[in-house]
């Protein structure tokens, strides 16, 4: 499909020159959502009703020049718990089932700025909890490069649409990995921001100091396109920094370009990162990457990061605590769900909530009530905020050294549906390479690295210090270039033959 | 009741709410107006919509360093919010900003002055007691009381009752609206000292012009935690936390009433209960709040999404620099400049506003000690009469000074004055314009004047006559008259001197 | 050793406002006490003078400047609104 070749900044060239019109280009991406989504479910809520008017609008807006920026005309998914004036915000919870927003998220609002199109709201975990997108309350979204595998969660349904090719870009969100981690299984590249970074005004929060929104795209160009486009400073997020965003202006690198500019980069490469837990094939696909780079001009070293054994014990401590405070606002009185009988006002709550919210849902918000409550908050919150602090400072002096860490983005491939959900403990693990960037804020690329012996995606994390997104793109296109181009799920696996592999 | 010989004390701490009057929320933009239609002040961030984030109000942190100094707290250069959990339809996050760890201002201290002979019932509001006390003025003591912490956090919203129904209904205009709380050691130890502490701190609030510090209306509220222990005795009771107390009347009632409450529990061999109770104005008995659903583990924890506050030094001093004259260093101030007794200085000083009327029209007439006889009578007399507050004066000083220097100068009569003045008060009138437009200038022509006590002699021979015989008593009688032709507004001084003059010369 | 047991369960349920069906007590306590003694493991590291970092990243806080920017909100507040009345939120009487 020509549309889906190229880059999402020559997609908007060609719109913007009039060799391709929004409604052209939006049509081609409907077709196609038209023609996966019963088998793969990436979308929650289509844009129906503004879509038409947007167009219009979009078209004037270029005409007139008052959109000339660089994804001008591009189409987007956005995740569903980030609020969309006008068009339904689930969280993917039958608490928010019929809940539209009265206003945009920053994001949103930036995305409108530039001249982007919102095709529709896609899947994920309920409130982001999760790392497979089945406990979302209304469908399971299927991996595009294999059927019977999860396409990673939370921003399972983000990343999934952009690996299926019905939309060039989307937005996620990722606390503990919810960006990188299904970007991996789905084969497409998804970055995590520092902290502070991208505003999270209009971002349903899940732990609000880890949550962070993510682009998800094809390339590291494309995702880098997305990132410049929301990041920045906001008004309504005093999280947000002040410090400048780097903007890719006018010429693009070109491949040559992008390799010399790995020549002296440092790489440290943490030892516990490919240990017991990691599948063997996740292993040798992160070294061969490694190996790539160090023949192409980088340093890559072996280093020791011990506390990565502890970073999802502390990371489960205080999102769940945070999260038990952050969904109490949940209580069918202003918003979302209300039990239809409740004569006092303990069992509106009680009721409300305890239909409202899955199952997943509800033990985190148990496990974070219990670990904030009196006599156990040294224990295991202030503990998990010391380990914390430890883990931010154990990077600090990494990055004292080097330019860039390199993982897996996870220790497996996608798994089948169901098995997670059995075990939670087993499923929580499954966040160990992506935890502790969150818990020390710093930011993370995910970039496709090779795939398993079932042909299921393997990602390459770059993990940088924080405000160093711009280090972290030039090093991943780097990488990029050295890989050579990776396949699409629907080049690898052909529309409609999906999982029939 | 068999009556115990057991002598107690009380302990007493305050817990004081204080609303700000900023123009907008302690988070949001929203306007704080009071009484705008249900839920028309509110948006994302002060209903707790998914998704909002607080932006912390520079100001609110400007007036919680502000009161920290006039109470001689330590300021915090790095002070941090947390979330208080706890459900409750007032509060739509179910959280509330607060601050618990790392608060705004800490360690202070306000020294209330009380009256030395011991006053056992004080029943009177503000402005009555102030006189009071002005007529004792000499006989006073002070007593220092500490602040353990100030801190700012967020109101609720309203909750509108509908009874007949059995439901609530919830406003959350008053959501989000900035508050300071100032905790107080256990240092009190009767309902007199509470008010003076209350006093105190209102008045530095009013100066301050942070807060109107209306207890009925709500914009200061207190909790008062109580406890009694036997008299000498080192150990501390168990304290209750008496809360709904609307007017310095309820506080020193529930405070007695605590206190024989908790006494009466001592001596029928029962434990005070460490709980909070709401009281009950009208029945005079305290309540319970106690219920099974609530729980008092408010797992506070740092809240994410306001990062720490820096306070520089230089920020502080900037606000220190800006500090108002407080009342007792302002009303030692007037005693001195002005020459007035201090017990005006005392009362003028209540009010800020009526401080500054003061201070202008007495700079401007160049008559302190006439302008505060005019202000203590007739200014404190209309004010009571309208049943208004001195923060409601609209006149301006120059027309106040302009009549006070008329009067001076013999050119208005007291009781023209008074008229004048009244207008001036309620009207902000133009006292020389007004004097002219409605006649009651004194007769300030000679000739008039002369033509006038000619005219009364030629009219009345047959007391000149009697005059002239010695019977100096009726030149009382000519002077009258005189006063009746030009219809009260000759200057009576002019016209003793006229008529003694006319009559020599007959 | 954390031992979840009723009380503590129920405990949580109330400081949460939730309540577990009685079907599936047992397997929610089990899992809970699974996953704390997981976190457990974050004593084997020794934190003696460590202060904890609660927030994303170490900033300060901008501040906003006193001024009204917000228009009236009332239909935007009460649109997702379940239950209401005279332009409030109902709630079952809490008096």
């Amino acid at each position: 499909m020509e549309l889906l070749q190229m880059s999402v900044r020559a997609m908007s060239e060609k719109i913007k020159s009039k060799a391709l019109g929004v409604t052209e280009t939006v049509s081609a991406l409907q077709k196609k959502i038209a023609e996966k989504e019963p088998g793969l479910g990436a979308f929650l809520t289509i844009n129906d009703a503004h879509l038409k008017m947007r167009m219009d609008e979009v078209q004037k807006g270029i005409r007139s020049g008052r959109y000339a920026g660089p994804l001008a005309g591009v189409p987007i998914a956005i995740k569903d718990n980030i609020c969309t004036k006008g068009l339904r915000t689930t969280c993917g919870s039958k608490m928010l089932e019929n809940f539209v927003p009265a206003y945009d998220a920053t994001v949103v609002q930036r995305l409108h700025d530039a001249g982007m199109i919102i095709l529709g709201k896609t899947n994920m975990d309920e409130f982001a909890m999760g790392s497979t997108t089945e406990t979302s309350a209304f469908r399971l979204t299927k991996n595009p490069w294999n059927m019977s595998r999860v396409p990673g969660g939370s921003s399972g349904g983000s990343c999934a649409a952009v690996a299926a090719g019905e939309v060039p870009l989307a937005l996620g969100s990722d606390t503990g990995g919810s960006v990188r981690q299904p970007a991996a299984f789905c084969g497409v590249v998804g970055l995590k921001p520092t902290y502070g970074r991208v505003s999270r005004y209009g971002l349903v929060a899940y732990a609000s100091s880890m949550d962070q929104i993510g682009p998800v795209g094809r390339t590291v160009a494309d995702c880098r396109a997305l990132y410049e486009c929301i990041a920045g400073w906001d008004e309504k997020d005093a999280t947000t920094v002040k410090y400048d965003v780097t903007k890719t202006l006018g010429h693009e690198p070109n491949a040559e370009e992008r390799i010399e500019k790995l020549k002296g980069m440092r790489f440290a490469v943490p030892k516990e990162y490919l240990g017991e837990g990691t599948q063997e094939e996740v292993r040798e696909a992160v070294n061969g990457a490694v190996k790539l780079l160090e023949r192409n001009g980088a340093v890559v070293e072996e280093i020791s990061l011990p506390l990565a054994d502890y970073a999802v014990a502390a990371y489960y401590i205080i999102a769940c605590a945070e999260a038990s405070s952050n969904l109490s606002r949940f209580d069918g009185v202003k918003y979302g769900y209300r039990t239809d009988e409740a004569e006092k006002l303990h069992d509106l709550y009680v009721k409300s909530r305890s239909e409202g919210f899955g199952e997943e849902v509800k033990r985190r918000i148990l496990l974070g009530s219990f670990a904030l409550s009196e006599g156990y908050y040294d224990a295991y919150y202030l503990k998990a905020l010391k380990v914390r602090r430890l883990i931010r400072e154990a990077f600090d002096r990494v990055f004292a050294n080097y330019d860039c860490i390199l993982t897996p983005t996870a220790p497996t491939t996608a798994p089948k549906f169901g098995t997670a959900l059995k075990d939670p403990l087993l499923m929580y693990l499954q966040d160990a390479d992506t935890v502790a960037v969150n818990l020390a804020g710093l930011p993370a690329l995910s970039v496709p690295c090779g795939v398993d012996t079932e042909g299921l995606p393997i990602g390459l994390q770059f993990i940088g210090n924080a405000f160093c997104e711009d280090m972290l793109f030039t090093a991943a296109e780097g990488y990029e270039e050295l890989r050579g181009k990776f396949p699409t799920a629907w080049e690898q696996v052909g529309s409609g033959k999906a999982g029939e592999r | 009741m068999e009556q115990s010989s057991k002598q107690y004390d009380t302990v007493i701490g305050l817990e004081v709410h204080i609303e700000l009057s900023t123009e907008t929320k302690i988070f949001c933009g929203c306007a704080t107006r009071f009484g705008a239609m249900p839920n028309t002040q509110t948006c994302p961030v002060c209903t707790g919509m998914p998704g909002s984030l607080p932006v912390l109000n520079k100001k609110v942190v400007e007036y919680a360093i502000a009161l920290g100094l006039a109470t001689n707290c330590r300021i915090n250069q790095r002070t941090l919010f947390d979330r208080k959990n706890y459900f409750y339809p007032d509060n739509p996050q179910n959280y509330q900003i607060s601050q618990l760890y790392e608060t705004v201002c800490r360690d202070g201290s306000l020294e209330i002055t009380l009256d030395a002979e011991e006053e056992t019932e004080r029943e009177s509001e503000i402005p009555e007691k102030t006189s009071k006390t002005g007529q004792n003025a000499g006989k006073k003591t002070t007593k220092t009381v500490r602040i353990h912490e100030m801190h700012m956090e967020e109101d609720a919203g309203k909750l509108i009752h509908d009874e007949s129904v059995g439901i609530s209904l919830v406003d959350y205009n008053r959501s989000g609206v900035p508050l300071i709380e100032i905790v107080s050691e256990p240092d009190m130890e009767n309902a007199e000292e509470v008010i003076a502490y209350l006093e105190k701190l209102r008045m530095l609030c009013l100066y301050l012009g942070i807060s109107d510090c209306k207890l009925q209306e709500g914009s200061m509220r207190v909790d008062v935690n109580l406890s009694v222990k036997e008299a000498g005795s080192k150990t501390l009771g168990t304290r209750t936390e008496m809360k709904n107390l609307n007017s310095f009347k309820a506080i020193t009632r529930a405070i007695g009433a605590e206190r024989e409450r908790q006494i009466a529990l001592i001596e029928s061999g029962h434990e005070v209960e460490q709980e909070t109770r709401r009281w009950d104005d009208a029945a005079g008995v305290s309540y319970s709040m106690r219920s099974k659903e609530d729980s008092k583990d408010y797992r506070y924890f740092p809240e994410p999404d306001v990062p720490p506050v820096l306070i520089s030094e230089e920020w502080i001093s900037e606000i220190k620099n800006r500090q108002p004259e407080f009342k007792e260093e302002k009303a030692a101030r007037f005693v001195a400049e002005y020459g007035i007794p201090a017990y005006d200085a005392e009362i003028l000083t209540q009010s800020k506003h009526l401080a500054a009327l003061f201070e202008e029209t007495a700079k401007l007439s160049g008559q302190p000690k006439k302008t505060a006889n005019w202000f203590m009578g007739e200014l404190l007399r209309l004010l009571k009469e309208a049943g208004k507050e001195p923060e409601e004066l609209i006149f301006s000083p120059k027309h106040a000074a302009d009549l006070i220097v008329a009067v001076e100068a013999g050119k208005i009569n007291q009781a023209n004055a008074k008229e004048v003045f009244a207008k001036v008060v309620e009207e902000n009138v133009e006292p020389v314009s007004y004097m002219e437009q409605h006649g009651l200038m004194n007769l300030s022509d000679e000739g008039a004047l002369q033509a006038a006590v000619d005219e009364v002699l030629v009219e009345n021979p047959a007391i000149v006559e009697e005059y002239r015989s010695g019977k100096d008593k009726v030149f009382g009688f000519l002077v009258g008259q005189v006063m009746k032709k030009t219809k009260g507004k000759a200057d009576p001084g002019k016209v003793n001197e006229l008529l003694k003059a006319s009559l020599t010369k007959m | 050793m954390i031992k979840i047991d009723e009380a503590v369960l129920e405990k949580a349920e109330l400081l949460a406002k939730l309540k577990i069906d009685v079907a599936e007590r047992e397997r929610t306590m089990n899992e809970m006490e699974k996953l704390l003694l997981y976190t457990e493991k974050l004593n084997e590291i020794d934190t003696e003078g460590v202060l904890p970092l609660s927030y994303g990243e170490p900033g300060e806080a901008t501040l906003r400047e006193d001024e009204v920017t917000n228009p009236d909100g009332k239909a935007q507040t009460l649109a997702n609104v379940p239950v209401q009345r005279n332009d409030c939120p109902v709630v079952p009487k809490t008096v």
